[in-house]
Formats: C-alpha cells, structure tokens, sequence
C-alpha cells in the first residue's frame, strides 16, 4: 500500500477514489489477518460509508482533509460511537460506548476511515500483545514472534500493510516498543498535546494517544492532525502544536545529538550497534554528537511499576458489573463485583491491580506510591540537566528483536525489561519516537528511539527524518515487502 | 427554606437531657451542602433534582470508560463564596480520589479534595458570640443514589436494588467544624446559622428535606475539666436540625453510661434511627475502608488567583450576622430577647429586605418586625414572595390608624394570597374603611348609653371595663374601628 501522503494526495485528485483504497484495505485484511489478528473488528459496511462521504464530499468540490480517504487502524481502548470497545479484556466484550474519542472524532474531521479496531495487551498492560483476552497477534515480517505491545495490533496493522496509519496508546512505551518490534515508525507525543477523552484509562498521567506509519513523514501528517486543545481534558495542552510537517525536511546540521549509553548498555549487542550506526550517520548528516550519560534513567522502571498500576487500580475499578460490560451475578452487590472481576479480567491485569492497590495503602503510601513520585522528579530533573547540553537524545526503543511467542508470558519481570528505554519519556511527559533502522542478526526490524524536551515534536520528527534517510536499505525493504 | 428555622429558635431553650456538670461534651460537625449550579461538578449535565431517575446523565457522570472530568467553575466560584463567607484562608488546590467500592459510585473513587482543600482555617460565630473554627471546607463529587427494592424496604431484606446517577456528580462542599462545639443546642445554633450563611451566598438552597445540606456529627464525652478528648463516634443519616439535636443528646447519654458501667467507648460510625429515637452501630473503625486517597491525575490543580478571588469577594451580599446587627440598629440600637428571636426568624427566612423596605418608607421599626415574623413569615413561600411596596404601605396605613391592627393582618393575609396589590384598595375591598372622627364619636356615645352600668362603673375609675366599649363599638362598626381611638374617645368623655 502507498503511504498515507500518496493516499490523500490521490484521493484529493480524484485519482482515485476512497471507496477503493478502503476496498483494497479490506481485502488486504481479508487476505492475511486470519494468521496475523491485528484486528479484534474489522469495520466494513461503516468503513466503506465512511468512504462514500469523503468521495461525495470531493464530488461537491469540498476537501475532506489532509488525510482524505486514508484508512487507519484504531488501537481497542479508543473509543468508537456505537462499534465495540472491548481493550481485549472479556470484562468489557460487547460494551458499545455512546460516544467517540475525540481523536476519532479529529480523525474523521480530516477525512480519514476508520478501518478497524486493533489487538492489544488487555488493558494495554503488557509487551508482546500475548495479554489479549481473545488470542495474541502476531508479527508480520515472522509469524512466530511477536509485534511488541501493547499496541501489537495496530503496529502489525501498519507493517503488513494493511494500512497506512494506525493509532496506539503508550503509557510505558507501547507504541514504540511494537513499532520497533515490526519495523513500523511509532511516536508519542509530550504528555497533554493528544487529547484523552475516550481513551479507556490505563495510567492516567502517563497515558498518551499517538500514530504509527510506515514512515515518518506520514506520522507527523497524523500527529499534526491529533495535536488539537481539547475542552473535555484538562491535561490537554492550551498551546499551539506547529504543524511539524513542514520542517522535516530542515535536515539536523548543528542539532546536538546526545547518545545515552543509559539506554542502549541492556540491548543486545545487534541492537546497541544500530543504535550507534544511527548515531554516525546524524554526524554524517551534520549534527554535533556526543555521548551524555542519564544514570537516574536505570530508576525509572521501578518508579512506573509503582505508579502504573497504583493509577490503574483506581482506574480499573469501575469495572464492578453494575453498569456495562460483564456481570457474573452473585447473592450481594459485593460477591458480584468480587465474581465478575474474577472472571473478566486476565493474569496479568489483576496482578496490577494487586501491585497498584498495595502501593496505595495506609502504611505503605509513602514508602512505595510517595517515594516513586520522587523517582519521577528525579527523572524529569536528569532529563533537564541533559538538554542542557544537547537538543535530543537517541537510545535504542526495545532491548532486542521481536521475541517468540510464550518466551517471556511465565517471566513477568523479563517481559517489564522490555520498557526500560522507553518509560523515562513516559514519566518526564515528553515526546519520544521509534523509527526502524536496519535488522538484528535474526534479520528482524530494529527500532532506535529519537527523545526530546516536551513541545519539540517538530525537532523530534526532523531528527528522525534524517535517520530514517540514513537506515540500511534492508529494513526499507523489509517493510515494503511485508505488504506485497 | 422550610419554617424550621423558626420553630427552631424557638426551641432552641430547651433543656438538654444529657446535661451532667461532671461531663463534657465535644462535637464537631461535617456538614454536606449541595451546590446550587447549573450543571455538575465535572460534567454539563443539569444539576436537578426530582427528576426521572437516570436522565441527568452522560458519559462523564455515568464513569463511563475513557471519560474524563471537566471542573465547573461556578462550583468553584460557590466554594469560594462558603469560604469567604466563612472566613477562611482560599488556597492553590487540587484533587484526590477516594478510592471504595459501592454500586451508587459510578467509578468506584469519588473525586475530593483530600490535602490540598480549596478553604482552610476559617470560623463561623454564633448568634450568641461564640466562635466555632472551622477547618477546612472542601469540594468533592456526590454520589448516585440506591434504592433497596424488598419486601420491607429495608436494606436486609431487600431483593435487588437500582441505582439513579442523576445525582452523581453533583457538586458538593464538605465544611467540617473544629471540636469546638460542647451542646446539642450549639450545634444546632451552629447548623441554624451555616444553613443562613450558605443561602445568603447563594451557594444552596440549604433544603435539609432534600438533602440539600446533610450532616454528621463527631460526638465524644470527656470528664469536666479534662484535656484529652474522649473516643468519637460519628453519627449519620442527620436529616433536620432536630434530628441533630435528639441523636446528639441521645449518644452523649448512651456514652456516658457506658462509661460509668466501667466499659468503653468504641470509634464507629453509628446510625440514627429517627424513629427508634436511637443511634446504632453502622461499623467499627477496623471495619472503615482503607481508602487509597492520591492524586487525582486526570485534573490538573485548581489555583484561584487573587483576582478571581476578589470578584468573588466584592460579588457576595452581607451574611446574616451583617443583616442581623441591621435589624438591630434599626431598633436604635439594642432588642429585647423577643426582638432577638423576632430578627434571627426574620433574617433566616430572608424576610429581612421586606423590613428594611417598610422602615426606609417610615414604618416603626419594631412593628415592621413583628409583622414580617410572624404574620408574614406564617404566610411561607407566599410571605416571602410578598412585594416591598405593598408591605410598607399596609405599614402606613397601620401607623397612620387608617387600619387597625386587626385589619391590618387580614388585609396582610390578603396581599400575600394576591401576591400583592395596593393596600388601601383591598382594605376598602374588604370593608375596612377608617371611620371617620366624628362618626366614632357618635358610634361612641351610642355604646355608652346602651350600657349605662358599666359606664357608671368605668366613671368611677374599672379601666377594665372599657373592654366592653370596645367590643362593642367594633361590632357596630364592622370592625372598622380603630381600637385605640374608641379608648381615647372614652376617656375623653370621662373626661
């Protein structure tokens, strides 16, 4: 499939119309997501009457949006008026939410399809997508192995080409984990650019919406239509994103470059070497390099497994049985609660729950909840001592390559190692980015990750640019040929 | 506003039936008030009450997934107007969740202020000068409400239950008083006055019967003289003023005579059975839930600045104890215990603006204050709706002697019936017309040489005996007589 740029650039022509990019993206689905599962739903009639509307839109002369006919694949904790939203979990099989995201919503404002609703980690707790209450997805450049998580579904959705956008959530690096995982471009934005209202809640403030593309010009296209004020979140940031779009191709002679060997020293070795080829090739490009050590950053994987789940308790805890969603009925109020929650959520899901109720009780306040708040401070404040002396930070995304599937589901801490490059952006709210560059001795996608103070969305994607233009021809090819 | 405010000044003397001198008794009061906006606390939806159960709802206050609050600064502006009012320090912010499980709870937290209250450090003085502090006065959310469907009604023996989430949502502010409360009394003095102050900011309604404002009650005993307070027990389910005061002299008894048969009292929260006449126990402070209070992540801190602030002090109207001291200079300056009670009735009820009205027309101030408390104030919602104009003209009339005090309270009864009108014209609707001079003195001579024997013996100096003149002149007159000047005519001819 062409990029999301092509797509519109031809749909706005009338080259061709919406109606057959989305035929040609279902049939696509049709074809190969039997083996994959990216999706949990696959929207055709409402996606084709999607189409329609942008068709005839065009038809009277209007223009439908910078992303006019482009179909994207929405991650299932997004909300969708009326189309199940399920975040794999079975305690919310069926739940047809009243209302859409506002994300949906500015996705739909700028022309775009929604072609399906992702696979995911059950309530995006998770790193390989195997935490689905209705089966894992797999990776599409190597079906044994999984996409990453807990946005598996959407960024297997983009690397098989089934679309060109997808839209994934990441709390502690799960969109850019899978992103890197299947060879795709996976960014999160700063913290309150994306509006939240009518993402299902894993982490309250950690939580960010964000794109996946096959490129990163085509995420940047996305992001500039997400990065909106919105009145329903009151963390969503009152000031103005400028479109970043327009500077990606600015080039990074004299950005200061800070390779963090705090986030490369626990990769494989194939890993870490990507992630210094990135490095010269940014030199090569003009950009002043360094090496500039984080130390607090090898802290900041406890203070989220604090955090995390102390918000996710709270924020889990609606799913009681009283008012949608599954209820396992019992003699009281209290044993139906106890017995649905039982029976609806998975393993992993309640041993948050456990973890984050505990972390949260009398006595033990200070020494867990408290003192991971301090940790997060500490983070943000090595984050600032950094960016004193450098522009962004480049690290690897995930420690390795796509792994296999049921390697780490018995191994909760080793499937944790996963975000351990990816949590400190999640806790300093700022904007971080996978983007591929070249393979692992597996001959699997590698992902570096390209970090930047909060608001630098426009820097981050013009320094990303410039890896992308210098990543080994294999990996380019590997994605282009995951769609043929 | 009901009439309880009334009913309860005057009740307000009696004798408290824990009353032991060998006893202290230390209260303190968490009172609940219903904002009056127009919409929710985090959401648009119509703050109401009444209405078909489950209407008033949206995403937001139905919890459900991926909705998030949005704070409503009218309710912001409200707490603030409660904090000023009450004299407390308004601080940068922020929100905690609550975190318990109950079905009435739409996400399982209710959203608080927990450490960071928006009020802190105020005080609250009573009518008879004491000073209660009070210290905090926070916002949080409320909650829906269930109703057990069984055979009895009854929680126990109820077979299922629903939930209504149109009050879910609902913004409320939680004033809670220091222990600085020692008598039923006091602490219904106290509720009396924070209902008057929270109409008079126009922050509720302050309808206990509709659970406007609800209150609990933190009650311990301590010997005379002690330092350490004793162990609390905070009752619920406090539903009017009286309420309050029969549980509060109820546990203070049922702790002292635990006490004096040597056990102890236990902290739990108890129940008041209004019908029983009894608190009972609802849980013991190991059974309290663990709530897991933190910060609430999805608002962000709620920091007035001091312009905000100062719009909001410059906007509020004088509290009752302004309006009260009003009352009282009008009367030159100091009132007897009757005209006390007469201006708290007045002022709780907000008829004070009627008296004020009729005074500045040049009606007495004593007598415009008789008439709003009791004549007008029997009239509820059709007194208080009662035109300025109208009531300071009927005054007019009175002091003028155009009206007799009689008449001037049926024709006050009319007007109120009326909604208003010219006073005048109704009391000549109503037959009421002053009589004229030299008529009263013919009506006059008439009486007295119908009744020769009680003239002889009023001659002869039996004032008591005018009474029959008087009656009888008003009968002859239709009332129409002025009482005082069929008195004045007789003593002139006594001479």
């Amino acid at each position: 499939m062409s990029s999301a740029r092509e797509v519109a650039a031809a749909v706005r022509s009338k080259e061709r119309s919406a109606r057959q990019v989305t035929e040609e993206a279902l049939a696509a689905v049709a074809a190969r997501d039997g083996e994959l599962h990216a999706f949990l739903e696959v929207l055709g009639d409402e996606a084709l009457a999607e189409a329609d509307a942008v068709d005839a839109a065009i038809a009277r002369g209007e223009d439908p949006g910078p992303l006019a006919g482009v179909p994207v694949a929405l991650k299932d904790n997004l909300c969708t008026r009326g189309i199940p939203t399920t975040c794999a979990s079975k305690i919310l099989e069926g739940w047809r939410p009243p209302y859409d995201a506002t994300v949906v919503e500015l996705l739909r404002a700028a022309g775009a399809i929604a072609l399906g609703k992702t696979n995911m980690d059950e309530f995006a707790m998770g790193s390989s997508t195997e935490n689905s209450a209705f089966g894992p997805t797999r990776n599409p450049h190597c079906i044994e192995r999984v996409p990453g998580g807990s946005s598996g579904g959407s960024a297997a959705a983009v690397a098989a080409g089934f679309v060109p956008l997808g839209l994934g959530s990441d709390t502690g690096g799960s969109i850019r984990q899978p992103a890197a995982l299947c060879g795709v471009v996976g960014m999160k934005p700063t913290y309150g650019r994306v509006s939240r209202y009518g993402l299902v809640a894993f982490a309250s403030s950690l939580d960010q919406i964000g794109p996946f593309a096959g490129n990163v010009e085509d995420a940047a296209l996305l992001f500039d239509v997400l990065a909106r004020h919105d009145p329903c979140d009151t963390t969503s940031l009152r000031i103005e994103a400028p479109p970043t779009i327009d500077a990606l191709r600015g080039g990074v002679e004299g950005v200061r470059v800070g390779v963090c060997p705090d986030l490369v020293e626990g990769c494989a070795p194939d890993v870490a070497a990507r992630v210094y080829e990135a490095a010269e090739a940014l030199r090569a490009a003009g950009a002043h390099v360094e090496e500039i050590r984080v130390p607090e950053f090898a802290y900041g994987l406890s203070a989220y497994y604090l955090i995390a789940p102390a918000e996710a308790s709270s924020n889990l805890a609606r799913y009681d049985g009283v008012r949608y969603g599954l209820r396992v009925d019992a003699d009281d109020a209290a044993a139906m609660n106890t017995a649905t929650r039982t029976a609806g959520f998975g393993a992993e899901v309640k041993r948050r729950i456990m973890l984050g109720t505990y972390a949260l009780s009398a006595g033990y306040y200070d020494a867990y909840y408290a003192q991971a708040q301090r940790v997060r401070t500490m983070v943000v404040q090595a984050f600032e001592r950094a960016y004193a002396s450098v522009d962004v930070l480049l690290g690897a995304t995930a420690p390795t390559t796509a792994f296999a599937l049921g390697d780490k589901v018995d191994d909760p801490m080793a499937m944790y190692m996963n975000d351990v490059c990816t949590i400190p952006s999640n806790l300093a709210g700022h904007p971080a980015l996978s983007v591929p560059f070249g393979t692992g001795a597996d001959g699997l996608p590698i992902g570096v990750q390209v970090l930047a103070p909060a608001l630098e969305e426009a820097l981050l994607f013009r320094v990303a640019a410039a890896v992308e233009a210098a990543a080994p021809e294999a990996a380019v090819l590997l994605r282009t040929g995951a769609s043929t | 506003m009901s009439s309880e405010a009334v009913t309860d000044a005057a009740s307000d003397g009696a004798s408290d039936p824990a009353s032991d001198p060998a006893w202290e008794t230390v209260i303190g009061l968490e009172v609940h008030c219903e904002l009056a906006t127009q919409t929710k606390l985090f959401c648009g939806c119509p703050n109401a009450f009444g209405d078909e159960p489950n209407t008033n709802v949206c995403p937001v206050c139905l919890g459900l997934p991926g909705s998030l609050p949005v704070i409503n600064a009218q309710a912001v502006e409200l707490a603030m107007r409660i904090g000023t009012a009450l004299h407390c320090e308004i601080r940068p912010s922020s929100f905690a969740r609550k975190n318990y499980f109950y079905p009435d709870q739409a996400k399982d937290y209710q959203i608080s202020q927990y450490d960071e209250p928006i009020n802190a450090n105020g005080s609250l003085a009573l009518p008879d000068g004491t000073v209660i502090g009070v210290t905090r006065a926070h916002m949080e959310e409320d909650t829906g409400k269930l109703t057990h469907v069984g055979a009895s009604g009854r929680i126990n023996s109820a077979h299922h239950a629903l939930v209504d989430y149109n009050r879910s949502g609902v913004p409320l502010v939680e004033i809670v008083s220091e222990p600085d409360i020692r008598s039923a009394a006091q602490a219904r003095a106290y509720a009396s006055e924070l209902r008057g102050i929270l109409v008079a900011t126009g922050a509720s309604d302050g309808r206990m019967e509709e659970g406007s404002m609800r209150i609990d009650a933190n009650v311990s005993v301590r010997p005379a003289g002690a330092v350490e307070f004793g162990t609390r027990c905070e009752i619920k389910n406090l539903n009017s003023l009286r309420s309050l005061g029969r549980a509060i002299d109820y546990e203070v008894a049922r702790q002292i005579a635990l006490i004096d048969a040597g056990e102890v009292v236990r902290q739990e929260t108890r129940h008041w059975d209004e019908a029983a006449g009894r608190t009972e126990s609802m849980r013991s402070k190991e059974e309290a839930n663990d709530y897991r209070y933190f910060p609430e992540p999805d608002l962000v801190p709620l920091v007035p600045d001091a312009a905000w602030q100062e719009r909001v002090r410059a906007a509020m109207g004088p509290m009752p104890a302004d309006r009260r001291a009003l009352l009282v200079d009008l009367l030159g300056g100091t009132a007897s215990e009757a005209e006390g009670d007469q201006i708290r009735a007045v002022v709780d009820l907000g008829l004070d603006a009627l008296v004020l009205a009729a005074v500045t027309a040049g009606a007495p101030a004593a007598r415009a204050l008789a008439r709003a408390s009791n004549e007008v104030a029997a009239e509820g919602e059709a007194g208080l709706a009662l035109p300025a104009e109208s009531f300071s003209a009927l005054l007019a009339l009175e002091a003028s002697g155009a009206l007799s005090a009689t008449q001037s309270k049926a024709v006050l009864h009319e007007l109120a019936e009326r909604g208003g009108g010219d006073p005048a014209a109704l009391a000549k609707e109503m037959g009421f017309e002053a009589l004229a001079a030299d008529s009263l003195v013919a009506v006059v001579a008439e009486v007295i040489a119908a009744h020769p024997d009680e003239w002889k013996r009023y001659v002869e100096g039996d004032d008591k005996v005018s009474g029959v003149f008087v009656n009888a002149v008003m009968t002859a007159t239709n009332r129409q007589a002025n009482g005082k000047d069929v008195v004045a005519e007789l003593r002139r001819l006594r001479g």
